[in-house]
């Protein structure tokens, strides 16, 4: 982690409640972070620790509760959701476990599908999608559908997808949860060559090898807060 | 028995959970279902009330009119009758009155005021039938009788409805033709806006205003005696007037008409009427029902996990069947319960509208019970044919295929 | 890019496959209904104000008001008569005065009676000319009255064939009113079926038979300037209104251009047909409202797709446009099929009436910004219906869109 870096995304004192039925659950109760350019992060948890909020509210997706949270210094409680739709769409690409692709679209359509949102012109993004897809290797399946391909295919054209606009960030969830351990193994390392390239990760997980493999900096959460903050590698 | 009444609850409480989806499928059957019954409450009523004013009349009458008019009675044509007529059929065995009428249109002057109406003559030395029956009667003053001359028994629409922008009051004069009468009555509303705007003058007057029309009879109206039979008698007025006239039943130049045929006529035209406009309400309702099958497909195509566990619990295919339809078919009831009432609040509506501000009372609703649950139960019945196939579908989902598909 | 959501939309709708169909049979009935009624309507008004024999526009009809309904001088208040004609006559810029009776006789032939329309042919030379230029008499078989005809008729297509038992030809007698006329012409087939019924006899004759005294039922006033003829129209109306010492407001006649009487038809017919369609129109609310409830259906199964979306990067108004795309799409294709639907109906149903009522033509005319419009209608009522469930998508929040 070498010179000065800049913050891209910093929690101050971020709680999520919400209520079931008559409970109230805090799932995020009281988090305060900051990640910077080119770090690679987990955010560590077992389940109901709140990892799955936290993430969604590091990737801007959610609202906090009370707190602030800031996304390239703007304070995302000032925009309006379709504002900040558009700002998160240009700054982070998203990694889901269970892929969330967009059925009945072929994988490059799939990866083209944030360009669109980006106003981008149709020539540019088919371009850019087949790139991309030559990138995470599966040049010669850009036009089959997604229920066409295995687990390990569709997650890489997530991750084609989540790179589309060029984001500083990529989030993701669990990324190898549903797969194989090879296959596992071969989107880990398309991560970490991502951010040997200068991209920022955040990386959701319950596995601490995974973790401490991989990452700078690893948060622990545990019941909505963060327990500790470990190196990694 | 029991089976059926668990069936029901099942499928209104599958209707309550997708509320916002059974309330826009019932839109559209409510809607239609209010304009068929709208439809047939109005015809219905019409044809009662039509019924009723011919009722009035009494069974012991029958018409006679000349054919070959140009247009309506009065208009001229190549036919017409005189009092020569009127003699012969007077002097036919079972007739007791005779009684006829002329028409002519007419320009009015009252008040500064210009309009053009129909003027009716009738003859004051016979016994009026028209008023007999109660179709003429005086509200205001009293109606013409024998001797009057120059006077005039004014429709309805004088007094109530502001033909001359002011109600015309008994003892008013009004200039027909450049001659003035003198308004001796004013009449009970026929709930006919054409009839009630009917001046009746007598048949010496009538003659005087109207020189051109000759001794030309319009309409002849014959009553038998008492305990008569109608269609001998009818029969044998005919035999007569054809003699006289020298004609024969080949080209005859005159119908007789019995209120019986009248009514079978007028009925026949307004069945085909209500049909024709069933017909186009009726395009509705088949959106209404495909809207049903829509919504039905839909829901077997949700609930396949739940046919699948249904099944694997001992629900037969009949079962299955019969849980699908009946959701259906309640889905086309509650829309028919909600158009029988949106239906009857317009129809009510409509008639209030006609009878207080049309002056058309004639326009009449009719709302009998066996409409109600008629329609009610067509409303079932369409809901459960549009859920038809959709619900066959649902009895072909396999339960092991249900129980996998997550 | 907005062309791209429509291509997403056209996807997601041919995905659903029979629910797409579904919903839009319901908009294609509705349209076609609408479609094919207003069209049949045309039709039937076509061939109605058809039947009124347009006439020239430089030609002026003169009744006398009536009370009721009825051919032209039936039920008016007062007659026209030779006053009337000879004043009109005289006034300036009016070139010929045709007098015309419209009547109903007894017409017997072969021991069979029946009653039929009678009209005259003007006693002048120049009024038969103008009415032969006026209305299209083509003879089939011998000649047309001329001015010296007497004691002779021309009677129209409808009286060859043997309705009355025996074939009528040319040079026999028939009895009408009691009178003997030889019968010296039959009119081709018209399409007009006042004219295939029709008895055309000198007035002379027609007077006689009928006792007509001065009156007649209507005056057709060809003007001598075409251009000129509102202000013949004007001065006719002033003059006459002089002459019955009448104020303004209580004319008791009426002078119009024969595209004038024809409208008085027409609004007729338009009332009637605007109900019909009205209660047809029904059906297309009850599809649009289909369309709604596929949407929302849509918009259900959909959640973590629009969830999707939202991660990526789609506004809220991205998501509305998508969906109302949709729904908007549904209504196009609903509509041209109804469109195309309903004229074929409109044709078949035209053409049937035609062969079923000779004599009457039911034109359907192709009146296409009608179509276009009721085609552009149905996009509009789909867009509409999508509305509601558009904007419930794009309020949906990602995260637990995604949860689904």
């Amino acid at each position: 982690m070498p010179g000065k870096q800049r913050t891209l995304i910093q929690l101050k004192n971020v709680k999520k409640h919400y209520f079931m039925g008559d409970n109230m659950v805090k799932a995020v109760d009281g988090i305060t972070l900051e990640i910077k350019e080119k770090e690679f992060v987990s955010i560590m948890g077992p389940s109901g620790s709140g990892k799955s909020t936290a993430m969604n509210l590091v990737g801007s997706l959610d609202i906090p509760t009370s707190g602030k949270i800031f996304l390239d210094g703007q304070d995302i409680a000032l925009f309006t959701e379709s504002e900040l739709a558009q700002l998160r769409g240009r700054k982070i690409g998203f990694i889901f476990q269970s892929f969330n692709l967009i059925p009945n679209l072929t994988a490059k359509e799939n990866v083209m599908i944030p360009m669109t949102f980006q106003d981008q012109s149709r020539e540019f993004s088919e371009a850019k999608a087949e790139e991309l897809l030559e990138l995470v290797e599966l040049g010669d399946r850009m036009e089959h559908f997604t229920n066409q391909l295995s687990g390990g295919q569709q997650q890489r054209v997530a991750i084609a997808r989540a790179l589309a606009n060029d984001p500083d960030v990529i989030l993701a969830d669990e990324p190898t949860g549903n797969l194989d351990t090879k296959t596992g193994e071969l989107v880990m390392d398309f991560l970490q060559k991502l951010n040997n390239e200068g991209k920022t990760i955040i990386m959701v997980t319950h596995d601490p090898e995974l973790a401490k493999e991989h990452s700078d900096k690893i948060y622990w959460l545990k019941d909505g807060k963060i327990e500790k903050i470990t190196k990694g590698k | 028995m029991n089976k059926s009444r668990q069936y029901f609850n099942i499928a209104l409480r599958n209707l309550k959970r997708k509320r916002l989806r059974s309330w826009l499928t019932m839109i559209g059957i409510f809607v239609s279902i209010a304009t068929i019954f709208i439809l047939v409450s109005l015809s219905l009523g019409l044809d009662a009330s039509i019924q009723e004013q011919f009722k009035k009349l009494g069974s012991d009458k029958f018409f006679i009119d000349p054919k070959g008019q140009l247009a309506g009675p009065g208009t001229g044509g190549a036919v017409t009758f005189t009092e020569k007529d009127i003699r012969t059929i007077e002097k036919v065995s079972g007739v007791k009155e005779v009684s006829y009428w002329v028409l002519g249109s007419a320009k009015l002057e009252f008040g500064n005021k210009i309009r053009f109406a129909n003027i009716a003559g009738i003859p004051l030395d016979r016994p009026n039938l028209w008023e007999e029956t109660g179709f003429i009667e005086a509200e205001f003053g009293r109606t013409l009788k024998k001797g009057d001359s120059g006077k005039i028994d004014l429709g309805s629409q004088y007094y109530h409805n502001n033909v001359f922008e002011r109600p015309v009051l008994v003892g008013d004069k009004i200039s027909i033709h450049g001659k003035d009468f003198r308004v001796k009555s004013t009449l009970v509303t026929l709930g006919n806006p054409a009839d009630d705007k009917i001046i009746y003058m007598g048949l010496k007057d009538f003659r005087e205003v109207f020189p051109e029309k000759g001794e030309r009879i319009d309409q002849i109206t014959v009553q038998i005696n008492e305990g008569a039979d109608l269609n001998h008698v009818a029969e044998a007025v005919k035999k007569k007037l054809d003699n006289a006239r020298d004609v024969d039943e080949d080209n005859r130049d005159y119908r007789v008409s019995t209120p019986e045929e009248l009514l079978a006529t007028i009925g026949t035209v307004l069945n085909i009427i209500t049909a024709f406009l069933l017909g186009v309400a009726g395009i509705s309702l088949l959106v209404g029902g495909i809207g049903i099958t829509n919504t039905m497909y839909t829901s077997v195509l949700e609930r396949r996990k739940e046919i699948g566990i249904l099944k694997s619990v001992g629900a037969q295919n009949k079962d299955v069947l019969a849980i699908f339809t009946i959701e259906a078919g309640l889905l086309g009831l509650v829309g028919g319960i909600i158009g029988v009432i949106i239906g009857i609040i317009f129809a009510k509506g409509l008639e209030y509208v006609a009878v207080n501000i049309l002056a058309a009372s004639i326009l009449q609703v009719a709302i009998p019970a066996y409409l109600v649950i008629g329609v009610l139960i067509f409303s079932f019945l369409i809901g459960a044919l549009s859920g038809l196939w959709p619900s066959w579908l649902a009895t072909k989902v396999s339960p092991v295929e249900a129980l996998r598909y997550e | 890019m907005k062309l791209r959501l429509i291509s997403l939309a056209s996807k997601n709708i041919r995905n659903r496959g029979i629910r797409s169909w579904l919903t839009m049979i319901g908009i294609f009935i509705g349209i076609a209904a609408v479609v094919s009624l207003i069209s049949m309507g045309q039709g039937l008004q076509s061939a109605v104000t058809g039947q009124f024999a347009a006439l020239d526009p430089d030609k002026l009809v003169f009744t006398n008001t009536e009370t009721g309904f009825g051919p032209p001088g039936s039920t008016a208040v007062n007659k026209l008569n030779e006053h009337d004609r000879d004043l009109i006559e005289k006034v300036n810029g009016v070139d010929i005065v045709v007098e015309r009776l419209l009547r109903v006789v007894s017409f017997e032939y072969n021991d069979n009676v029946d009653f039929s329309y009678v009209t005259n042919i003007p006693e002048k030379k120049d009024s038969i000319d103008v009415m032969y230029d006026a209305i299209n008499l083509e003879i089939e078989k011998g000649r047309l009255l001329n001015e010296n005809d007497r004691g002779k008729v021309v009677l129209g297509n409808d009286f060859t064939g043997d309705d009355y038992g025996k074939e009528i030809r040319l040079g026999k007698k028939v009895i009408i009113q009691g009178k003997e006329f030889e019968v010296i012409g039959f009119l081709k087939k018209a399409s007009t079926f006042t004219l295939n019924g029709v008895i055309i006899m000198p007035e002379k004759d027609l007077r006689e038979i009928l006792d007509i005294k001065d009156e007649y039922d209507l005056l057709i006033i060809q003007v001598k300037d075409r251009d000129k003829i509102g202000k013949v129209k004007e001065t006719l109306e002033r003059k006459i209104m002089d002459d019955r010492n009448l104020r303004e407001g209580e004319e008791d006649f009426s002078i119009q251009t024969p595209q004038q009487s024809i409208e008085t038809v027409n609004t007729v017919l338009d009332s009637v047909n605007i109900v019909i369609a009205g209660i047809a129109g029904i059906s297309l609310l009850v599809g649009a409202i289909g369309i709604t409830n596929t949407m929302y259906t849509s918009v259900l199964e959909r959640k973590k797709e629009i969830g999707i979306m939202k991660s990526v990067g789609a506004k809220n108004s991205d998501i509305i446009t998508l969906f109302l795309a949709e729904s908007a799409l549904l209504g196009l294709i609903g509509g041209i099929i109804g469109v195309i639907i309903g004229l074929s109906l409109a044709f078949a149903a035209a053409g049937a009436a035609s062969s079923a009522l000779g004599g009457l033509d039911f034109k359907i005319s192709l009146n296409f910004p009608f179509l276009i419009f009721a085609a552009l209608f149905s996009v509009v009522i789909g867009g509409i219906s999508g509305v509601f469930p558009a904007i419930q998508a794009s309020k949906l929040n990602p995260v637990e869109a995604l949860r689904s």
